[in-house]
């Protein structure tokens, strides 16, 4: 394959990573000369137009992605792989980067954030989460991950000046390094005992030997798992999701618990089915063990928050919870049934996170679930738009978040994993009482103070997730039909 | 097309009084209900000639019903002698009925329902009687049992109003229970509910060596026809409250008293006699299944009249009188004579409503007082009704000279009695049996009527003074009645049973090519002239006693009641059948209930809802702790998680008996 076909098929990275570059030396020199101005006013609508271009930079990268092959390829060597998994994975990605900045503008400003480097930091990070979802090598797949996550830590604590949001930034940043390090050694493991860090020659080296379990392949599979894991938040490797997710600025949270957690879910998915297709029965009992962790404490736990951002925090991780339980069916309709969860789940994050985000009194934010009392009499559209999400969040009919969820219940008992199923069930019974408990306090507790008024930014976020979750029902088949192709195209169905 | 008319005229003043009760006023519902009725009463006459006299049967489709499958059920009425003369009685009587109400309810307050239950009552006692399948009479069935439970509780502010209401949708759940069983069954053996292919196929099935022949159930061969003519006939029993059954009919007097007089003695409760006569081509074919019609059938005749006997509310005596009555009808239903069945049920319609609304007349002008025993000597007070209430005992008595002429119970019940001794039955028990069943018939009724209207008054002077005759509307339908129980007997009797009874059935009743009682009962040979007079002396005894106990020596009764007093009490006491029924389904119906209420809804599902809820609780708070912030407890859980895993993978490596060191 010529280097011009290699490089036309990552063109959407080459596109993040050189538009990354770009605005660093834009913002690097024109911030020399906004420092000597006094005019704070002028600075503000240059770094508006910083995030307007990183904007447009990752719209671009999210074209380029419909103008490649739909055919999966191979590119440098193996290392890559092009198919349409990493295509309907990239776009939703994109999308979240998108909508992480578009909610990132007010809320900057407001607190004084408004720094270059905030625009150029999501989109390397956002070439990161691409380059995972295309690895195809151990190689690749570190120095994606790596790629990914450094920019995330430098954004949990973006907020430098604010202790919460430092700690939250070291501790992501020590419990990631934590998990990075069990990845590698996962990873050497995976390699000694097979020979090779290509995914497709791991996959050729079999699970039994002379009729005994390759030990130290299994026990590489589990540090690698455990890595990923971390990535997802997924139960026991999600302590630090709560913290961080508390003290990080509210839009990074937002990007936090969409994009990273799609990059992490797709480089999942392609491991266990790429890779380690031939070790399903014992990776299925770990995705299978960590799923019902996740979604039982991501319900359990929920109950007991009082702050609306651990509340989420602490409902992504039973989400990914109930992601996996797709996974672990193990079957082309598992993946598919995965990816529209996932899809579901990044216009649900994304319109709660633009809620959170509009509401506010004297211009702080709301973060306390029983300050939200009375949102409905104050302004009725905003409560009603969190209140559908609320509801597709908890999974009732017939939203979007109850079609999701039937898809990879029905996955898991098609493979029969009947107490996945019916443990995920109760989970969110559980976990529908603190969604539904939101709802409560804005529509029928006495109303507090007023609200300020919504930033029209925010309400277009939260307008088009209001609007997907309702019109997914009425017109399922196009997002069905895309993760339907997508899953075909993993190979450990084939 | 005036089938149609007749079936839902009623319909229509049922849905106007109902749903247009306030705009039509309750003197505009009454009018325009009983006007339908009288309508519908006057056609049925004519269709009762048309089909009885020139033998013009028919079949009107209505509508198509359901087609599932094998079950093609469509809407039909099937107009033939026998639906004639039950179209006949329901509207006639239910038209009377009508017309009485608007005098006996006049001080109601909710008329216009009252209207309107009565004519949705007769719409489904049509529905019933012109079915031409087995689903459509099931739903006349439910129709009537519906309005039955809505008239009896029609007062519902009285709590034994509503009792008796439930009471008797239950008992009656017990028969449908039969009645639903045998409609599926049949089903499962003819592959249809139409009357057409069951009565022709069911000749097919009675022969032994036809597979359909037995149904094989939990192992044991049953004989078909047998099981399900029982069943059918379970439901029958239950409507027409017979042995065992009974326990709601009396109850139901707690309704209206016009409602007692339509409902409950001259249309609904005939309703198990007319499925028995209806589905004849059946039970004729089911020699086992008829004798337990008439061993039940007996059976209730006698024990139902004993208890009329010491009964003291007026209403109570006619309504074991009845009981007792339907028992002949089915006993007759059992030998086999249907049309004397039938004929029964025809006459006893009038003098039975008769009996009722006189009744009703007398509590009209006794200010709602029902005990006997606060009654009497009212006959020159209201000697219109004393008249009526007179023929309405002599026609029930069965008053007549033998072998010539009589009031019209004379020649239903003694044709009955010619039939059970023409039936030759083990030890002639049913002609012994319904012949001291008539002597009882004759001194209950005749207590009743001097104990209401002979002898010193026992009443309240007050009440006594003000007792007045009822108005003219309510007199003109005893009227009516009366001359139905007069002549009918005497009329009709030459088509029902006597020598035109073949053409004048046509086909509408069977009898199997061994069934000769219908001619045997007119055979000189087989039943002697004293059969007869027999009746005649026990009608004569019963009175004599009677006129002894209650006019003569006033005394008397209460010390027979004192040396006979357990008997007395038995008697009194309904032979303590609600008591063994308390005892037997009702409490254990409770224990169970009460058991399941607080033991498995209050501790078990109530437990495990909130023991849930309380563990959730406790999780959260587990959950939150564990989060405390210091990033090496982070760690810690995380290591905990690998270990934890690999762990997992170890020991089930050590389990397959994996690589050794």
């Amino acid at each position: 394959m010529s280097e011009l076909a290699n490089i036309s098929a990552i063109a959407p990275e080459i596109v993040l990573a050189i538009g990354a570059m770009a605005l660093l030396m834009a913002g690097a020199f024109s911030s020399k000369t906004a420092s000597v101005s006094t005019d704070q006013i002028v600075e503000t609508q240059h770094e508006s137009g910083m995030i307007w271009a990183g904007i447009a930079v990752l719209a671009l990268a999210c074209a380029l992605i419909f103008t490649l092959p739909s055919e999966s390829q191979l590119i440098f060597g193996g290392a890559l792989v092009v198919d349409s998994f990493s295509q309907f994975m990239k776009v939703l990605i994109l999308i979240a980067g998108i909508g992480g900045l578009i909610l990132s503008f007010d809320y900057l400003e407001g607190k004084g954030l408004s720094k270059f480097e905030y625009p150029v930091l999501v989109l390397l990070s956002c070439a990161g989460m691409l380059l995972m979802v295309s690895a195809n090598d151990l190689i690749s797949l570190y120095l994606a991950l790596e790629l990914s996550s450094l920019p995330l830590y430098i954004l949990a604590a973006f907020h430098r000046d604010n202790l919460r949001s430092s700690e939250a930034g070291l501790k992501y940043f020590v419990l990631g390094a934590l998990s990075s390090g069990m990845l590698l050694y996962g990873a050497s493991l995976i390699y000694g005992f097979t020979g090779s860090t290509a995914f497709s020659e791991i996959a050729k080296v079999p699970a039994l030997q002379d009729g005994v379990l390759n030990v130290g392949l299994i026990f590489g599979l589990v540090f690698l798992l455990v890595g990923l894991a971390f990535k997802v938040s997924a139960v026991p490797f999600h302590m630090w999701t709560p913290d961080v997710y508390e003290g990080a600025p509210t839009p990074v949270t937002a990007f936090f618990a969409a994009a990273p957690k799609l990059a992490a879910m797709a480089l999942l998915m392609r491991v266990l089915g790429g890779a380690f297709s031939g070790l399903s029965d014992q990776w299925q009992q770990i995705i299978i063990f960590v799923s019902i962790a996740s979604m039982v404490l991501g319900a359990v736990a929920a109950i007991g928050q009082n702050n609306i951002k651990r509340m989420m925090a602490y409902s992504s991780i039973g989400h990914v919870g109930f992601a996996l339980v797709g996974v672990a069916a193990n079957s082309q309709d598992g993946a598919q049934a995965t990816l529209v969860y996932l899809a579901i789940y990044l216009a649900m994050t994304l319109g709660v996170f633009a809620g959170i985000l509009a509401m506010r009194r004297h211009d702080l934010l709301v973060e306390d679930i029983d300050g939200l009392s009375g949102l409905a009499q104050n302004n009725l559209p905003l409560a009603s738009g969190i209140a559908i999400l609320m509801f597709s969040l908890a999974g009732l009919p017939p939203l979007a978040g109850f079609i999701g969820k039937l898809y990879v219940f029905s996955a898991a008992i098609e493979a029969g994993l009947y107490p996945l199923a019916i443990i995920g069930v109760l989970a969110s019974v559980i976990a529908a009482y603190y969604y539904l408990r939101v709802v409560k306090v804005m529509f029928f507790d006495e109303p507090k103070e007023k609200f300020s008024p919504v930033h029209g930014k925010l309400s277009l976020i939260m307008g088009a997730a209001v609007i997907f979750i309702i019109g997914f029902m009425v017109v399922p088949s196009p997002l069905v039909q895309a993760a339907t192709d997508a899953a075909k195209s993993l190979s450990f169905l084939k | 097309m005036i089938y149609i008319a007749i079936v839902f005229l009623p319909l229509l003043g049922a849905l106007l009084a109902g749903f247009f009760g306030r705009v039509l006023t309750a003197r505009g519902s009454e009018i325009v209900t009983t006007a339908l009725l009288l309508i519908a009463a006057v056609l049925s006459w004519i269709a009762f000639v048309n089909v009885g006299f020139y033998h013009e049967t028919a079949r009107v489709p209505v509508a198509q019903w359901i087609t599932s499958g094998e079950l093609d059920v469509s809407w039909a009425l099937r107009i033939d002698t026998l639906s004639a003369v039950m179209l006949v009685v329901v509207t006639t009587v239910s038209s009377l009925v009508h017309i009485y109400s608007i005098g006996y309810m006049q001080d109601d307050p909710s008329r216009s329902r009252f209207f309107s239950y009565l004519s949705l009552f007769t719409f489904a006692m049509l529905m019933l009687v012109t079915s031409d399948n087995l689903l459509q009479m099931f739903f006349g069935w439910e129709g009537v049992g519906l309005a039955s439970y809505l008239l009896i509780g029609f007062w519902y502010k009285k709590p034994e109003a509503n009792a008796a209401a439930m009471k008797a949708f239950i008992v009656n759940r017990v028969g449908d229970f039969g009645f639903a069983l045998g409609i599926f069954g049949l089903f499962f053996v003819f592959n249809s509910i139409n009357f057409d292919q069951l009565f022709a196929e069911a000749q097919m099935v009675a022969l032994e060596n036809n597979p359909k022949n037995t149904i094989e159930f939990l192992g044991y061969q049953f004989d078909t026809l047998t099981t399900l003519c029982l069943l059918l006939f379970m439901g029958a029993m239950g409507k027409s409250a017979q042995f065992l059954l009974h326990t709601w009919l009396p109850d139901a007097m707690e309704g209206p008293t016009p409602v007692s007089a339509l409902i409950h003695a001259a249309t609904m409760v005939t309703a198990g006699v007319f499925m028995v006569a209806r589905m004849s081509p059946l039970f004729d074919l089911a020699p086992v299944a008829l004798q337990v019609v008439t061993i039940v059938g007996t059976a209730t005749a006698f024990f139902a009249a004993t208890i009329g006997l010491v009964q003291n509310d007026i209403k109570r005596v006619i309504a074991y009188s009845t009981c007792s009555q339907l028992g002949y009808m089915f006993a007759a239903c059992g030998l086999g004579a249907y049309g004397v069945a039938i004929f029964h049920l025809f006459t006893h319609a009038f003098f039975k409503a008769l009996l009722f609304l006189g009744a009703g007349s007398v509590i009209h002008s006794m200010h709602h007082e029902q005990d006997m025993r606060n009654m009497g000597g009212l006959a020159p007070k209201i000697r219109t009704t004393w008249i009526m209430m007179l023929i309405g005992t002599l026609a029930l008595t069965g008053f007549g000279i033998p072998h010539l002429i009589g009031f019209a119970g004379f020649h239903s019940k003694d044709a009955i009695i010619e039939a059970a001794f023409a039936g030759n039955t083990p030890y002639n028990y049913v002609f012994i049996t319904l012949v001291a069943a008539a002597a009882m018939t004759s001194f209950y009724s005749w207590r009743l009527i001097f104990m209401t209207f002979h002898g010193k008054t026992r009443a309240e002077p007050d009440t006594f003074r003000h007792a007045h005759e009822s108005p003219w509307v309510m007199l003109i339908p005893l009227g009516v009645l009366a001359v139905g129980a007069v002549a009918a007997g005497f009329v009709f009797k030459d088509f029902f049973i006597g020598h035109h009874y073949k053409e004048f059935w046509g086909n509408s009743l069977f009898e199997a090519s061994n069934n000769h009682i219908m001619h045997d009962m007119h055979d000189r040979s087989v039943v002697p002239k004293w059969v007869g007079w027999l009746p005649f002396g026990a009608m004569a005894g019963g009175f004599a006693l009677a006129w002894l106990y209650y006019i003569r020596m006033p005394w008397l009764p209460e010390l027979t009641a004192r040396i006979f007093r357990p008997v007395y009490l038995f008697l009194l006491n309904k032979w303590y059948f609600d008591e063994l029924y308390d005892w037997l389904f009702v409490r254990p119906t409770m224990a169970i209930g009460r058991f399941l209420w607080k033991r498995v809804d209050g501790s078990v599902i109530d437990g495990t809802v909130d023991g849930t809820a309380r563990s959730v609780a406790w999780a959260t708070g587990k959950a939150v702790r564990l989060q405390t912030g210091y990033v090496y407890h982070y760690a810690f859980v995380m290591l905990i998680g690998v270990a934890a895993l690999l762990t997992l993978f170890i020991r089930s490596l050590l389990m397959s008996g994996g690589p050794t060191p």
